[in-house]
């Protein structure tokens, strides 16, 4: 037995000699015949393996026989396993390995897209940025007017760009479009947005050709996606001469749900007091804002979000009177609006996802002007045609009602598919001095776009969208097309074409409901390198505009329109942004270049808007100096004149140009700084940020056009109600940990 | 037909035996590679030797630990890796390591993976990986206080945050050297990670 054994033990023991040694060696390769570095190469149940080299090449031995399993994988690829057979002799085998689809890597559609956000890829800037970019206050369209592509108009809201006008720019919070998002506009005055960029976690900025989801901008659109879950309960309160507010947002604990609310008063008393302003405010500015909401998490990663504010303000001024010297124009303001926005998205089987959108607006504006003597009592023009329209009251509501549903496939890969419908019910009644019309419109919409990755180099994005209006009994049919190529590491090439399709202004249509869609086709090409501290973007496109709205004289003061209007913008639009050059020091530089004529409006022929400057720069820095808990942000911006226009009625009842000339060059520099005392602290109770900021710091004059008089003969720039803006605040929260964010922007 | 059957038995118990003594040299020999690599393409190499004897042993954590382990180390200094796609290899190692035993060093690995995907761009990810990392420590703590190598990675990263922000030297020196009172007593399983004394070492002189 012993014997026996020690046979089966030495056996045993020189078992590792007998068996003989198989090589195994050869090249791993991608689908491209690249070879595959560091790629692991093993015999399955076996220690037995090897990595491949700089070159792909690989080499073990194996003492393994008979059918065996290979494993190839490595990161970014999809493994495989090859069966093979182990029969002593030496093995070549090249093995191919595929690439796989990785969103983190995959090339992103860019043409005409400005990201901004904490959560998106390829953002030019955060939320943060938008807080703390110099000149904007907080103001989300301030903020965006750093970037190319914008114009910088201070005498009107709305974002003016690529030649478009203000209403050529859509604002949609989390899918459903925005009738008012910006507080009523004052003559002369551009007015802020009513949203709060701390409301959303991310924005897209396009500045042309933009998807089949959305439409009815001819220009741009402002996509606005509101936060989900708040980080943790809340209770905030800002100070300021101008502003007071308070705020809370709950988080449950199982933060499966959280409500919030606020409520923030302005009044520009005591503001208007220290600055003086050039109108004579009779009525000084305030303003209440309230708003709520909810959000409930459902079942696999689904959301409910309800978000509403009311707002309600009145100011009234008096502003020089152009055609006589000893009379005012009396402008009196109120203004009801409430907004609710309600969205579901949920996540479906088989890689469906649904998103339903509702929203509900009104907004009323009583505005009453008035021209007033030198005692500032009302003076009427019984003979004055011209005169008299001065003097009017206007009740204005817009009600609008939207629904959208979107459902989206994933399909292999990264690509996907959707397709949706979209429902708008507009209802618009206006009381002009006791006359009253109302506008009805019901705009209904259809749309899919599908996104295929050919592969992580290559992808296209091809929609289209329908729409149908029952006002202007007419539909319309546009097609959406975008391509994006990887050329290198971080650096792509991509390119847009679409069709947009725009109703005319509720005020043309009062008086011309006949008319059609206007129309815009754009065509954009962009190369963008960028890695997380560096952005370069170059962007050309040239837009045909066509069925522009144009004004027909109908004799005294009463116009027609119709659609005869066309025109056409090119340019080039630059960015830079650079967070590595210099330590701790952040800018961007923006660059635009337009040519644009247009045939609009009043306009005799083909020209210049004189909402357009050819060249508009802006340069934005920011640095925090973590030692003094303290940030510097400086903003300097210039532009060049704009054509500014006199059209006048001739005898044969056409316009034409009477007066013409170019502002002269616009410039601003302006400045803001957040101070953190409580930044040292790693989880301190009350949070505080105290924020100052001067808008235009050296004080120039700005002029952004000229009014004539009747005849023509007399012309009045317009200015900004007063050279510079300054404001200080002091925010304050409680019960969360706010550090973070500081730390967050500023490591 | 006892004896046979004794054979057998024998038999058995020197197979395990050997197998055993297969796994002792492999890790051997890949350990003695792990402490001679230097480029990322040698710890690549000695992560997937490691990977391959776990995937054959099948019950061994150790081996799934030392590949992430020997993934994480280059990631610290070499620009070239793709910090996020790394990151998610040494997760699934991890998980793997733990699926088999759940221990305070895979939760020190773990931590070392978050931070190096938050260092990517800290100032947007801090709210995610940092958060994990300080989660994974936590459990660390929780599943072995006495585990040295907690407290190293805890200093050190207090000794990379500036003070205005709650960090810096002073903070982080009683971290280290109460890591270096831990690594004096710890007296490790065979095979079971034993680093960090010497990088603790450095970390505290650069402290005084």
């Amino acid at each position: 037995m012993i014997k026996n054994l020690a046979i089966v033990l030495s056996l045993l023991l020189t078992s590792s000699g007998v068996f003989s040694q198989t090589q195994i060696s050869g090249i791993v390769n991608d689908t491209k015949g690249h070879p595959v570095p560091g790629a692991s190469i093993s015999v399955k149940n076996s220690f037995d393996g090897a990595t491949s080299d700089s070159l792909g090449k690989y080499s073990f031995s194996s003492t393994d026989t008979g059918l065996q399993t290979l494993k190839v994988s490595s990161v970014g690829y999809r493994s495989i396993e090859v069966t093979f057979q182990i029969s002593g002799k030496s093995i070549q085998m090249n093995l191919q390995i595929k690439e796989e689809p990785n969103e983190l890597k995959a090339v992103t559609i860019s043409a005409g897209s400005f990201a901004a956000g904490d959560s998106k890829r390829g953002a030019v800037m955060s939320s943060l940025d938008i807080a703390t970019t110099a000149g904007s206050n907080a103001d989300i369209t301030a903020a965006l007017k750093t970037l190319p592509g914008t114009q910088q108009v201070g005498e009107q809201e709305g974002l003016f760009v690529r030649g478009g006008t203000g209403q050529e720019t859509k604002q949609f919070i989390d899918g459903s479009l925005v009738n008012n998002p910006y507080y009523t506009s004052v003559p002369d005055i551009s007015t802020r947005g009513r949203f709060s960029p701390f409301l959303f976690k991310g924005t897209i900025f396009s500045t042309g050709g933009y998807s089949a989801l959305y439409g009815q901008a001819l220009s741009s659109v402002l996509l606005l996606e509101s936060v989900d879950m708040p980080e943790r309960s809340e209770i905030d309160a800002s100070i300021s001469p101008i502003v007071v507010g308070v705020g809370t947002q709950q988080l449950a604990d199982n933060k499966k749900y959280s409500w919030g609310m606020s409520y923030s008063y302005v009044n520009a008393a005591v503001y208007f007091g220290l600055v003086s302003q050039r109108p004579d405010y009779f009525r000084l500015p305030a303003f209440h804002n309230a708003d709520a909401n909810f959000r409930i998490k459902t079942n696999n990663g689904g959301m409910i979000k309800y978000y509403t504010t009311f707002a309600y303000n009145d100011l009234g001024l008096r502003t020089q009177d152009i055609d006589s010297p000893t009379l005012k124009n009396a402008f009196d303001l109120t203004n009801h609006n409430w907004y609710n926005n309600l969205s579901w998205r949920q996540p479906l089987n088989n890689g469906w996802r649904m998103t339903l959108m509702t929203s509900f607006s009104t907004n009323l504006d009583n505005i009453q002007q008035q021209v007033q003597g030198p005692d500032n009592q009302p003076r009427i023009f019984p003979d004055t045609a011209y005169m008299q329209s001065k003097n009017f009251i206007l009740a204005n509501k817009q009600n609008l009602t939207t629904g959208k549903a979107v459902f989206e496939k994933k399909l292999s890969g990264l690509s996907s598919f959707r397709f949706g419908a979209e429902y708008w019910y507009n209802n618009n009644p206006l009381t002009y001095n006791d006359t009253l019309k109302v506008l009805h419109d019901q705009l209904i919409s259809g749309f899919s776009e599908v996104n295929i990755f050919l592969t992580n180099e290559l992808a296209a994005q091809l929609g289209v969208r329908y729409e149908y209006s029952t006002l202007l009994k007419q539909s319309d049919v546009g097609p959406r097309v975008s391509l994006a190529y990887k050329t290198g590491k971080d650096a792509q090439i991509s390119a847009a074409y679409g069709i947009f399709y725009e109703k005319p202004d509720n005020q043309q249509l009062f008086y011309s409901p006949d008319l059609k869609f206007t129309e815009a086709t754009h065509y954009i090409l962009n190369f963008q390198k960028m890695n997380k501290d560096q952005i370069f973007r170059l962007e050309a496109y040239y837009k045909i505009y066509n069925n522009l709205v144009k004004t027909v004289p109908m004799g005294y003061n009463y116009f027609n329109y119709t659609n005869g209007g066309s025109g056409y913008a090119d340019g080039i639009d630059f960015f830079w942004r650079d967070k590595k050059t210099f330590k701790d020091f952040d800018y961007w530089i923006s660059y635009s270049y337009i040519d644009t004529k247009r045939q609009f409006m009043n306009y005799p022929s083909k020209i210049t808007p004189d909402f357009v400057a050819n060249n508009t720069a802006s340069l934005v820095m920011k640095r925090f100096i973590t030692n003094w808990k303290a940030g510097f942000n400086l903003t300097y911006t210039f532009a060049t004149g704009r054509p500014y226009y006199n059209f006048m009625v001739n005898n044969e009842g056409k316009f034409f140009t009477a007066d013409e000339g170019r502002t002269i060059d616009y410039q601003s520099l302006n400045f803001s700084c957040e101070y953190i005392p409580s930044l040292s602290k790693v989880k301190p109770k009350t949070f505080i940020v105290l924020f100052a900021s001067m808008s235009n710091i050296l004080g120039y004059n700005a002029i952004y056009g000229y009014h004539y008089s009747f005849n023509g003969q007399t012309k009045q720039p317009i200015t900004p109600p007063a050279n510079r803006f300054y404001f200080v605040g002091c925010f304050l929260s409680w019960g969360v940990d706010r550090t973070q964010d500081a730390i967050n922007n500023n490591l | 037909m006892k004896y046979i059957l004794l054979t057998f038995m024998m038999l058995g118990s020197l197979v395990t035996n050997a197998q055993s003594e297969k796994y002792e040299a492999a890790m051997k020999k890949t350990l003695s590679f792990f402490d001679s690599a230097k480029s990322t393409a040698q710890f690549q190499s000695v992560a997937n030797s490691f990977e391959r004897i776990g995937d054959a042993e099948k019950t061994q954590w150790l081996p799934y630990y030392y590949a992430g382990l020997a993934l994480s180390i280059p990631a610290w200094a070499d620009p070239n890796i793709d910090k996020d796609a790394n990151s998610i290899r040494i997760n699934t190692l991890c998980d793997k390591a733990e699926a088999l035993d759940t221990n305070s060093e895979i939760y020190v690995l773990r931590n070392m993976s978050a931070t190096q995907q938050m260092m990517v761009d800290p100032q947007t990810r801090w709210q995610t990986y940092g958060t994990q990392a300080s989660k994974d420590l936590q459990i660390a703590i929780k599943l072995n206080p006495d585990n040295p190598r907690i407290y190293y990675l805890q200093g050190q990263s207090l000794f990379n945050t500036p003070p205005a922000f709650g960090g810096g030297k002073d903070k982080a020196k009683p971290l280290f050297e109460k890591a270096i009172v831990l690594f004096k007593t710890d007296k490790p399983k065979p095979f079971w990670p034993n680093w960090g004394l010497e990088s603790t070492e450095e970390q505290l002189a650069k402290c005084q």
